[in-house]
Order: C-alpha cells, then structure tokens, then sequence
C-alpha cells in the first residue's frame, strides 16, 4: 500500500512540474530599458511570451519596435532590466529564435543560393566547421516545399521575387527549430497575395512555436495574433485579439481600427474637418 | 610569335613572373570575390594606399618596405573595422583619413630617407617582372593560407558576410570572422604590391570579378572563374609588357578591362538569357 501511495505522489509531483512548466513564458523582459547610448528609446518595458502565444507587436515609426526586438535577439544589451530567457529557449549558449529580418536588410546581389541561405540559418558558434548532415539538408528541403519554394534551391538570391526570398528567409528562420518565431514587417514589399499565404503559414506554425509579429498592418494580423504589445517608447500589453478606439488612442497608435460584423470590413477613423 | 613567348621561358625572370601572375590569381580571385560580395572596394582601396606608409618606413630605417607594408595594411585594416563600429565615425571618412594619412607617411619618410629611393615606382605601378625569388615564396604561402581559410570556414564566411545581422542573432562569430577576412584582404593588398603597384591592385581584386559575375551569381563558381579570368589576364598584360616593352602592371590592367569589355559585349550581342534576367 505504501509503495502504490508514493507512485501516486510520485505521479502528481510529476505532473505538477509539468504544468509548471506549460504555465512558464518563454520569455520574461522584467523592466527593460534599452536605446543606443545617450538616447534612450525604450523605457520601463515588461512583456512575458508564454509558450503558443502569437503576439502582434504595433506602435508608430521611431516607438521603439525595432529596439525591442534587437534586445530579444540580443543584438543589443539591455541599459536597464533583465530579459530572462527559459531554459526550453536555450541551448548550448544560444537562444531558440528564428528571425525573419525586414527584406531590405538583405543585400539581394550577394552571390549565394537559395538553398544555401536557407540552410545558414543551422550555423552557430558551436559548428564553425564541418558539413551539413543528410538530416538537415532533408529538414531544409521539406521546409522549401512547404513554404512553395522547392525546386529553386540553386537559384541565386538575386534571381527570386521579393515574395520567393521572404520564403526562403522564413526556412531559414525555422530551419533550426525555433520556440519563438520573430517577424519584423513580413509584409512589406510583397503582394496581397503573399501576405494572405504567409499570415495563414503563421496560423498553422503557431501550434508548434510562439510567433512575435511587427507589424504596420494591424487590420490584416487581428485575426490572426492573440495579444498585443503597443510599443511607444514605452509598452502596453493586450491579451485577446480585440481592439477598441479608446486603446488605440491612449496610445497613440496611428493604425487602422477594426470591427466585426456580418462581412469582414474595416473602419477608418473620421477624416478631421 | 608563339615561339618567340615559349622561347621567353627559358629566362627565369619570365618564369619567375608567369608564376607570380599565377598566386596572384589564385589570392586576388579568391579574396577579391570576398571584397565584391560585401561590397567593401572602398576599404580594399583605403588599406590599399595607407601600406604606402610602411613602405616609406621600410625605406627609411632599412627594412623590407613590404614588410612595413604588411604591418601598416592590417593595421589600417583593423582601425577600419574598429572606428566605425565603436568610435562613431562615419565609415567612409574613416577610410578617407587612413587612406590619405598612410600615403603621407609614406611621401614624409621617403623624403627624409638620404639618396634616391631605388624600386619606388615598383611600388607604385608594381613591376611582375622583377619579382624575387622571395615575394614568391610570399605569395604562395599566402596562397595556401587563404586557400585553407576558405575550404575550412567557407559556410561560416558566407553566413557571417551575407547577412551580419542574422548570423550575429545565431551568436556566430561574427567579429572575429570579419576581423579575420579583413586582416587576409590586407595581406592579399600588400603581398600583390609587389605585382601590378599599389595604383592597380585594386583592378586585379575587381575586373576578374566583374567577369565572372556575367557567369554566375554563385560565391563558390565566381572564385574559380576570377581565378581563370584573372590567370588569363595577368599572362595577355605579360606577354603585350614584354613584346611592346611597355609597363608590365598597367599591361595587365589593360588587358583584365578589354576582357571585360569583349565579354561584356558578347553577353549583350548574344546573351539574351543575361538581358532577360537583368529587367527583373
């Protein structure tokens, strides 16, 4: 009797500490300053992503979205605050996010393949040298043929359409199995088309990996994010996917408003007369 | 006249060279596709002149100037990749300043140095033809090094130069590799020197290039093609220096840019292909 009651516990501890772990965020930014030397840009920021979550990151020009997400990634230190990362992020001395750059950082005339590129994004400071295993070259040809790129893998960057290198720059981002996927303005630069594709592609990713979107769009992503930060110099955090004009306003977010009714549609703010 | 340029292998100074065009290629194909690819011709032509520095150091206190010159280009090389990133100077006057201040340097201490400064414009405008048996021991150790950091590190090297910003978020090591890169492009500078002149070893890192990029958008194929293009280039420029007894380095030049050019416009008479792809 006594040893099927400490299975029992032994059980309950266990489950315990898995829904401890389910409850975990991914990642916790605990009242994070950030800029570039003098000039502050961010102040005060505290935003948890939990595990699934799918967070649309909105804010005006110069609010500081691109300041967060280069703290995130690590591309800037914190002046103030900590970001703590949980240890399902980390691995070895890196942290599992996949990031999708904005395209024009990419210098579309640099000689290099598609596949290539998408399979760099398996590169770190703990494989300097060595070759890609079959296994990984297998992973970053499914993801080609399930982003719709297979079969162009030999093609130099500079020879696909902007819509083609952002797939290609997204199988880079996912080749390594991320836990957090991190866009910075997929949406720019490609056609309406495209944009509909990738923002379903996300829906479905969404079940397996956190998504961190930043986006000008907001009347396109509200169907698809599940809270949202409003960065502007400083950080509100919304959970669900509704937004109201008082919010909006508080905050100063120049965006579009959105409303449900029987058709989709959108409503714009009243022009001032 | 076939016979004639074999009959010129007989003489060791020719074979000397033929050799000399030969590591050139090879170090100047490889690193100058590096140079290309990251768009970094501007700071290549800084380190470029600021060696002449340590050339004029070399003559004034009896040291081989290329030695100084090796030490001025990577120092200069370095001071490059560290003002602009942490000094907050804009990149391009940074270049502007070791640029021009390396080339003072050079013209000050040649000035002070007693006497007539023999070999300077062989420094300047380069001279294939007397290079010694020591510059290509140089060349060919330098050779097999940038051979061995390109077949070792080559996906590192592209990851890091495609884009910085990426591989920085993967925690590659992004400036030691950039350090290093840059530290080899100096040493190809400076150890070509010797072949086509400080003034024309910035072509020797480019027109083959720019060849190879009517070929292929392909890192790896555009190393060996500049290679190929260069070699060829380099013994056409030897061979018209040696039959019209004109300058062997601005030959070479020469002869790399009518390449270019014939190539050039075969593409547009006949590439169709290339013309379709450049409307995208």
């Amino acid at each position: 009797m006594a040893g099927a009651n400490d299975l029992d516990s032994k059980k309950a501890f266990k489950y315990a500490l898995i829904n401890l772990h389910k409850m975990d965020s991914l990642v916790d930014i605990r009242n994070l300053s950030a800029g570039y030397g003098q000039n502050i840009v961010l102040k005060d920021v505290n935003l948890s992503i939990q595990q699934f979550d799918f967070v649309g990151v909105i804010g005006p020009n110069g609010g500081g979205k691109t300041t967060l997400l280069k703290a995130l990634l690590g591309l800037i230190p914190p002046l103030t605050g900590e970001i703590i990362y949980d240890e399902l992020m980390t691995e070895g001395n890196t942290h599992r996010i996949g990031y999708l750059p904005q395209i024009n950082n990419i210098d579309r005339k640099f000689p290099v393949t598609v596949f290539d590129v998408v399979r760099s994004g398996l590169m770190s400071r703990n494989r300097l040298i060595g070759r890609y295993s079959r296994e990984e070259n297998e992973r970053a040809n499914n993801l080609m043929s399930e982003m719709g790129i297979f079969g162009i893998g030999k093609k130099a960057i500079g020879e696909l359409s902007g819509g083609q290198i952002q797939r290609a720059l997204l199988c880079r981002a996912l080749v390594n199995n991320p836990k957090l996927l991190i866009l910075d303005e997929p949406n720019t630069y490609v056609d309406n088309r495209f944009e509909r594709e990738l923002y379903e592609k996300l829906k479905v990713l969404n079940d397996k990996l956190a998504i961190l979107l930043v986006s000008h769009d907001l009347g396109t992503i509200s169907t698809y994010v599940k809270s949202y930060a409003c960065v502007n110099g400083s950080l509100h955090y919304h959970s669900g996917n509704k937004v109201t004009p008082d919010l909006l306003k508080s905050y100063e977010c120049p965006i579009q408003i959105i409303s449900h009714g029987e058709i989709p549609h959108t409503v714009l703010y009243n022009h001032k007369s | 006249m076939m016979e004639n340029l074999i009959a010129l292998f007989n003489f060791g100074f020719f074979r000397n060279a033929f050799i000399a065009a030969f590591f050139a290629s090879i170090t100047c194909g490889i690193i100058g596709t590096y140079i290309v690819s990251r768009r970094i011709v501007f700071i290549s032509g800084g380190i470029t002149h600021a060696s002449f520095g340590g050339i004029g150091m070399g003559y004034y206190f009896g040291f081989n100037p290329i030695l100084g010159a090796v030490v001025f280009g990577i120092l200069s090389a370095l001071g490059i990749e560290f003002f602009t990133k942490r000094a907050d100077l804009r990149e391009d006057s940074a270049i502007a300043i070791l640029w021009s201040l390396g080339m003072a340097l050079g013209v000050i201490f040649i000035f002070l140095t007693p006497g007539y400064a023999p070999n300077l414009m062989s420094y300047l405008f380069g001279n294939i033809l007397t290079v010694s048996k020591e510059d290509l021991i140089y060349l060919l150790l330098l050779a097999i090094f940038v051979i061995g950091v390109f077949l070792v590190f080559y996906r590192m090297i592209i990851f890091v130069s495609f884009d910085e910003e990426f591989a920085l978020t993967n925690n590659a090591p992004v400036r030691l590799f950039n350090a290093l890169l840059i530290s080899l492009v100096a040493l190809t500078i400076v150890l070509n020197i010797r072949v086509v002149g400080i003034i024309l070893v910035m072509s020797l890192l480019t027109i083959p290039q720019a060849i190879a990029n009517l070929f292929t958008k392909r890192f790896d194929y555009m190393m060996f093609y500049s290679i190929g293009f260069g070699f060829l280039g380099s013994v056409t420029g030897l061979s018209f220096s040696y039959i019209y007894d004109i300058p062997s380095g601005a030959a070479i030049i020469f002869s790399l840019v009518v390449l270019y050019g014939l190539f050039k416009a075969g593409f547009v008479v006949f590439g169709k292909a290339n013309l379709k792809h450049r409307k995208m």
